[in-house]
C-alpha cells in the first residue's frame, strides 16, 4: 500500500470525524444545546411593585414607600470568592463569621438575602465589589411620616411589603401592587447584563385616602398623652367622628409605638384599643337609656322619677346614688348621673325594647370599619337577662362596648336619630344613616346632655368656649381578673358632641385606670374632650353657636341655628 | 499508487502568466497556498474581533503578530531547500541547547518553564516543531527507503530527546506535536504497516507508563473527556460550555458578535484555545464548514507540494509540515467539540497568540520554497 493512499485515508478519516461531530452538535443536538445555552444566561427576575401610599383625608402622607435595594447572593457562586466575604460583610455591617455560617447553611439554595432594605447608594457600593453571585434587588420600604401618632390606625407591613396590621392589612389587596417579571441576560458571575424583555410589567398599588384628619389626630394624640401622664393611667383612647358622614376623623390610643422602629415590639403597645378593646360604659350609657324610655312612650322629656331614698334594692344588690336626690326629671338624672333614676327607668321598660334599642345603637355587633381584630363588644340577649341584668344595664354594667361603638352611638344623637355606619377611609358620599329614634327624641336627649356640660353638671370641664356641647360622663369600675369589680380601678369616660345646636363632631375619651386623686370621668376624661373639641372645632372652621350677644359670631350663630 | 493519481485541483500549473503570477514567481511564493492562508487568517481576525469582545488593542496586536509571521514566511521562502538541508543538523543542535537552557534558566509562566529571554522572549520548543522533522528528513535523505530498523532507532532518539525535554517543562501539547511531526516523517518514509501495528500495540504498555508520569491535571483532562458530566462545574466545565456554544449556533449561527456564551463569559479561553467554539456559535455550521474547508484546502495543497517535490528531504519535510498542520487543526477542533482530551493546542492562524504563528508561517515558507525552487534543482 502506497504512502499517498495511506495519507489520504488518514486525512479523510479524521476530517470526516470532525465534520460528523460538527453536524452532530449543530444539527442534531442543536435544540438541546440551545436550551442549555439559554438556561445559562437567561433568567427571569421579579420586578417589585410600588405599594400605594396611605394619606389622611387632606392628602398628608401617613404611609409611603421609598425605593431601597436588597442585596442577595447565590451562595454557591459567592463561595468561589470566599476570601472576599469579610470585605463584603464589612460593607454590609454584618459579622463575617455569621455570614459565612449562613452561606454554608444555604449551600443547597440559589438565593440568600445578605441584607435587605439598604439605601441604594450602599447597594451600589456592594455591587461595585463585583463579587460572583451577588445581586441587588429593587424593593420598597414603608415609611410612616406621622410615626406613633397614626401607628395603630395605619398599622405596618412586613419586610416583604405585606400588610400586617391596621389599614395596611385591611386594604392590603388595594395598596399592594402585583409583581412583574422580566427576562434578563446574565453573565457567568450572575450580573444582569441586559434586559431582554418584560414578561409582565408590575401593576403598582393604588393609594388609599384614609378618613383621618391628621391635624385632629395630632391634637387628640397630644391631649391624650398628657392626660395619661398626668393621671398615671394605664392606657386610653380618643375617637372623633364626623357626624354627618360617619368618617373617623381621629383615632388615637396610649400606649402606642412607632411603626418605623419595629424593635420596640410588644403586643401591649400594638393594639388599636379604640377598636379592639372593650369596656363597660358605666354612666355614659344613660343617654341611650333615656332614648329607650322616651321611644317606649312611657316617658317624656319632662317626666320625673322619684329617686328617694337615694338607693334601690334589686335582688341581693343595693344600687345607690351619692345622696338622696328626691324626685328629679330625666335631664337631672343625666346631669347628676343618678344611678337610682336610670335603674328605675330601665326596670320599667320591656326587656325586648330595651335590648333592641341597645342593639340598634350598634352594641354587640361589629361596626363597618372592617378593621382587623375589631371587637363586637358584648350585649346579652334579653332572653338570657335576669332581673339584675336589666337593672345594671341602666347605669352601664353587664354590657361592653368599644370606644368606637360608643362614639358611633353618640353620633346618632347628633344626626337627628339616625345611626350612621363608620368609615376609616375617606368617603365620596356620606354613609347613609338608619333611623333608630325620632328626631325629637334625639333633640331632647341632646338638650339633656347639654345640662351635663353646663356649670354644675358632672361634665362641665368638657365645655368649649363659644360652642354648645352635649355629652355624658362615665366612671366604671373595672371588672377584675379575679372576678367581681375592683374597688379602686376605673375607666373614666366622656362621650359627647358639638356644636349641640347643629352637631358636626362626636368624640369619645376613655382613660383606663387613672391612679391619682381624680378618677371620675368628669375630672379625667372630660377635660381631654374639652381640649380636643376646642381645637377641632376651630380647625374644622365650624361656626360657634354660643357666642356672647353682640359678639363677632352673631351672624355665624344665626346661620348655624 | 503513484503521484500521478493525485487530483489536479491543487496544481499550480494552470495558473495564468499574469503580473500577479510573475510577482509570486519572483518571490518564490505559491499562489493557492498563499490564498488559502490569507483567507483563513482573514476569517480568523473576524472571529477574533468578536472573541476579544471587540477590544481593538488586542485585535491590532494580533494583526501585528500576523504581519511578523508573514514576514518570516517571506524570508524562509527565499531559502532554497538545499541550503535548509545543509543547515538542518546545526539548527537541530542549537534547538536542543536552547531547550536545555530553558530547563535551567527559563522564565516561569502559568506553572510551566517554557520561555527563554535572550534579547527577545520566545519558546525554544517552537523551533523544535520544525527542527525535529527537518532533522528526521535530513537523516533519511541519503538513505534507503523504507528505512532500516537501525535507522529508525536513530530517528527515534532524534524525536524522543526534544520531546522529553519539552514534556518536562511541562508542555504536553507542544511535545505531542513535536513527536507527531517526527513520527510523520517516518510514516511518510514508508514504515511498513506491520511495524506500525506493532508500534501501536507497544503503545498500550507505553501509554500506561506515560499515565504514571502524567501530572494530575493532565490525568484529570483525560478522565474528564471520558465523562465530562462527572464534574460539570469543575474540570468538565470547559468541554460542556464549548459544546453548548457550538451546538447552540445551529446551521447559520447567532450572527457575528451576537453570541451569548462568549461575551457573557460562560465560555472559557474564548480568544485562545476555544475560539473555534465562538465561531461555531456565531457563524454556525456554515462558518465551521467554511473554515474546515479552507484548512483542508491548505493541507491538500501542502501534500501536493510534497508529492511534487524532487528529493527525499523536501518530500518528507513538506509532507510532515502539512500533516502536522492538519494534526494541530484536528486536535484543537476535536478538543473543542469534545472528541479528544483538552490539550493546550491553539487553533492555527485563528487563536490569539504569537509564537506558534511565526513557526507556522515559517513552515509554510518552507513549503513554498520547496515548491518554487524545485525547477532550479537538478533532478
Amino acid at each position: 500500500m502506497g504512502r499517498v493512499s495511506l495519507v489520504i485515508a488518514f486525512f479523510v478519516f479524521f476530517a470526516g470525524a470532525l465534520l460528523a461531530r460538527a453536524v452532530q452538535l449543530q444539527v442534531f443536538n442543536k435544540d438541546f444545546l440551545n436550551h442549555q445555552a439559554d438556561s445559562r444566561h437567561l433568567r427571569t427576575e421579579r420586578i417589585s411593585a410600588h405599594r400605594g401610599a396611605i394619606t389622611d383625608r387632606n392628602g398628608e402622607p401617613l404611609a409611603i414607600s421609598t425605593p431601597v435595594d436588597s442585596v442577595w447572593a447565590n451562595p454557591k457562586e459567592l463561595a468561589a470568592a470566599a476570601d472576599r466575604v469579610p470585605e463584603l460583610a464589612r460593607l454590609l455591617d454584618l459579622d463575617a463569621e455569621l455570614l459565612i455560617r449562613r452561606m454554608t447553611r444555604s449551600m443547597d439554595k440559589e438565593f440568600l438575602y445578605l441584607k435587605r432594605h439598604l439605601n441604594p447608594e450602599l447597594a451600589h457600593q456592594v455591587m461595585a465589589l463585583k463579587l460572583p453571585g451577588v445581586n441587588s434587588l429593587r424593593e420598597y420600604r414603608r415609611y410612616y411620616p406621622a410615626g406613633e401618632v397614626t401607628g395603630h390606625l395605619v398599622g405596618f407591613t412586613n419586610v416583604d411589603d405585606d400588610g400586617q396590621e391596621g389599614l395596611e392589612l385591611e386594604y392590603n389587596h388595594w395598596l399592594a401592587g402585583e409583581l412583574g417579571s422580566k427576562r434578563v441576560l446574565k453573565d457567568r458571575l450572575g450580573r444582569s447584563v441586559e434586559n431582554v424583555a418584560s414578561i409582565k410589567s408590575p401593576r403598582h398599588g393604588k393609594d388609599l385616602s384614609s378618613s383621618i384628619d391628621l391635624r385632629l389626630q395630632y391634637l387628640a394624640y397630644r391631649a391624650l398623652k398628657s392626660a395619661i401622664q398626668q393621671h398615671k393611667a394605664e392606657s386610653g383612647s380618643v375617637v372623633i367622628l364626623d357626624i354627618e358622614t360617619g368618617e373617623v376623623l381621629a383615632m388615637v390610643n396610649q400606649p402606642t409605638y412607632n411603626p418605623n422602629d419595629r424593635s420596640q415590639y410588644s403586643a401591649e403597645r400594638y393594639r388599636n384599643r379604640a377598636i379592639t378593646d372593650i369596656f363597660e360604659p358605666g354612666s355614659s350609657i344613660k343617654p341611650l337609656i333615656m332614648a329607650a324610655a322616651i321611644e317606649s312612650g312611657r316617658y317624656r322629656a319632662n317626666s320625673t322619677v322619684d329617686t328617694s331614698p337615694g338607693y334601690v334594692v334589686v335582688g341581693p344588690k343595693k344600687i345607690e346614688d351619692s345622696r338622696n336626690l328626691g324626685r328629679i326629671d330625666l335631664a337631672t338624672i343625666l346631669s347628676l348621673s343618678s344611678n337610682v333614676g336610670a335603674t328605675k327607668i330601665a326596670m320599667s321598660l320591656e326587656p325586648e325594647q330595651l335590648w333592641q334599642t341597645m342593639a340598634r345603637f350598634g352594641f354587640g355587633s361589629l361596626t363597618t370599619s372592617g378593621f382587623p381584630g375589631e371587637s363586637a363588644g358584648l350585649l346579652t340577649h334579653f332572653n338570657d337577662w335576669r332581673k339584675i341584668s336589666q337593672a345594671t344595664l341602666g347605669y352601664g354594667y353587664g354590657v361592653s362596648v368599644t370606644p368606637l361603638q360608643l362614639a358611633q352611638a353618640y353620633a346618632a344623637f347628633g344626626s337627628d336619630g339616625q345611626i350612621r355606619p363608620v368609615s376609616l377611609v375617606k368617603l365620596e358620599q356620606p354613609n347613609k344613616g338608619e333611623r333608630i329614634m325620632g328626631s325629637e327624641t334625639a333633640a331632647a336627649i341632646r338638650l339633656m346632655m347639654e345640662e351635663v356640660v353646663r356649670p354644675g353638671g358632672t361634665g362641665d370641664e368638657a365645655g368649649v368656649a363659644g360652642y354648645r356641647v352635649a355629652g355624658k360622663t362615665g366612671t366604671s369600675w373595672k371588672f377584675s381578673a379575679g372576678g367581681g369589680y375592683s374597688e379602686d380601678e376605673y375607666f373614666s369616660v366622656f362621650a359627647g358632641l358639638a356644636p349641640a345646636s347643629n352637631p358636626k363632631l362626636a368624640a369619645v375619651v376613655i382613660i383606663d385606670e387613672p391612679t391619682g386623686d381624680l378618677y371620675y370621668g368628669g375630672d379625667v376624661a372630660a377635660p381631654v374632650f374639652g381640649e380636643v373639641m376646642t381645637e377641632s372645632l376651630r380647625l374644622m372652621a365650624i361656626a360657634p353657636d354660643a357666642l356672647p350677644e353682640g359678639g363677632h359670631g352673631t351672624l355665624a350663630q344665626a346661620m348655624s341655628q | 499508487m503513484r503521484f500521478s493519481d493525485t487530483p489536479q485541483l491543487f496544481s499550480g500549473r494552470s495558473e495564468p502568466y499574469s503580473n500577479v503570477g510573475n510577482t509570486l514567481q519572483r518571490l518564490h511564493l505559491d499562489g493557492p497556498l498563499l490564498g488559502g492562508i490569507g483567507l483563513i487568517s482573514a476569517l480568523g481576525l473576524v472571529v477574533l474581533y468578536s472573541a476579544v469582545a471587540q477590544n481593538m488593542d488586542l485585535w491590532i496586536q494580533q494583526c501585528i503578530r500576523l504581519f511578523i509571521a508573514v514576514v518570516a514566511m517571506l524570508i524562509v521562502a527565499q531559502l532554497p531547500p538545499d541550503l535548509l538541508r545543509r543547515w538542518t543538523p546545526w539548527g537541530f543542535l542549537a534547538g536542543l541547547c536552547l531547550l536545555g537552557l530553558v530547563l535551567f534558566k527559563g522564565d516561569i509562566g502559568q506553572g510551566a518553564r517554557r520561555w527563554l529571554d535572550i534579547g527577545i522572549r520566545f519558546q525554544p520548543s517552537e523551533i523544535m516543531k520544525l527542527a525535529v522533522p527537518m532533522m528526521a528528513a535530513w537523516y533519511l535523505h541519503e538513505r534507503q527507503l523504507p528505512p532500516k530498523f537501525l535507522n529508525l532507532l536513530v530517528i527515534g532518539i532524534v524525536i524522543t530527546v526534544p520531546t522529553v525535554l519539552i514534556a518536562m517543562q511541562p508542555d504536553l501539547g507542544t511535545s505531542i506535536l513535536v513527536a507527531t511531526a517526527g513520527v510523520l516523517v517516518i510514516v511518510l518514509a514508508g514504515l511498513s504497516i506491520r511495524v506500525m501495528i506493532l508500534l501501536g500495540l507497544a503503545s498500550i504498555p507505553g501509554g500506561y507508563v506515560l499515565w504514571q508520569f502524567m501530572q494530575d491535571y493532565q490525568k484529570q483532562r483525560v478522565l474528564t473527556l471520558l465523562n465530562p458530566d462527572s464534574d460539570p462545574l469543575g474540570a468538565g466545565y470547559n468541554i460542556i460550555q464549548s459544546k453548548i456554544a457550538i451546538g447552540s449556533g445551529g446551521l447559520f449561527g447567532k450572527g457575528w458578535t451576537n453570541g451569548s456564551q462568549a461575551p457573557l463569559e460562560f465560555l472559557p479561553e474564548r480568544d485562545t484555545d476555544f475560539i473555534f467554539a465562538v465561531m461555531g456559535e456565531e457563524l454556525g455550521l456554515l462558518g465551521v464548514l467554511s473554515l474546515i474547508g479552507l484548512y483542508l484546502f491548505v493541507i491538500g495543497r501542502g501534500l501536493y507540494i510534497s508529492i511534487q517535490a524532487r528529493d527525499t528531504y523536501s518530500r518528507l519535510l513538506a509532507g510532515s509540515i502539512s500533516l502536522t498542520f492538519f494534526v494541530c487543526v484536528f486536535v484543537n477542533t476535536a478538543m473543542v467539540t469534545g472528541l479528544v482530551p483538552v490539550v493546550g493546542v491553539p487553533l492555527p492562524l485563528v487563536s490569539y497568540g504569537g509564537t506558534s504563528m511565526v513557526t507556522l508561517m515559517a513552515g509554510f515558507g518552507i513549503l513554498m520554497s520547496i515548491h518554487r525552487h524545485r525547477k532550479l534543482l537538478p533532478h
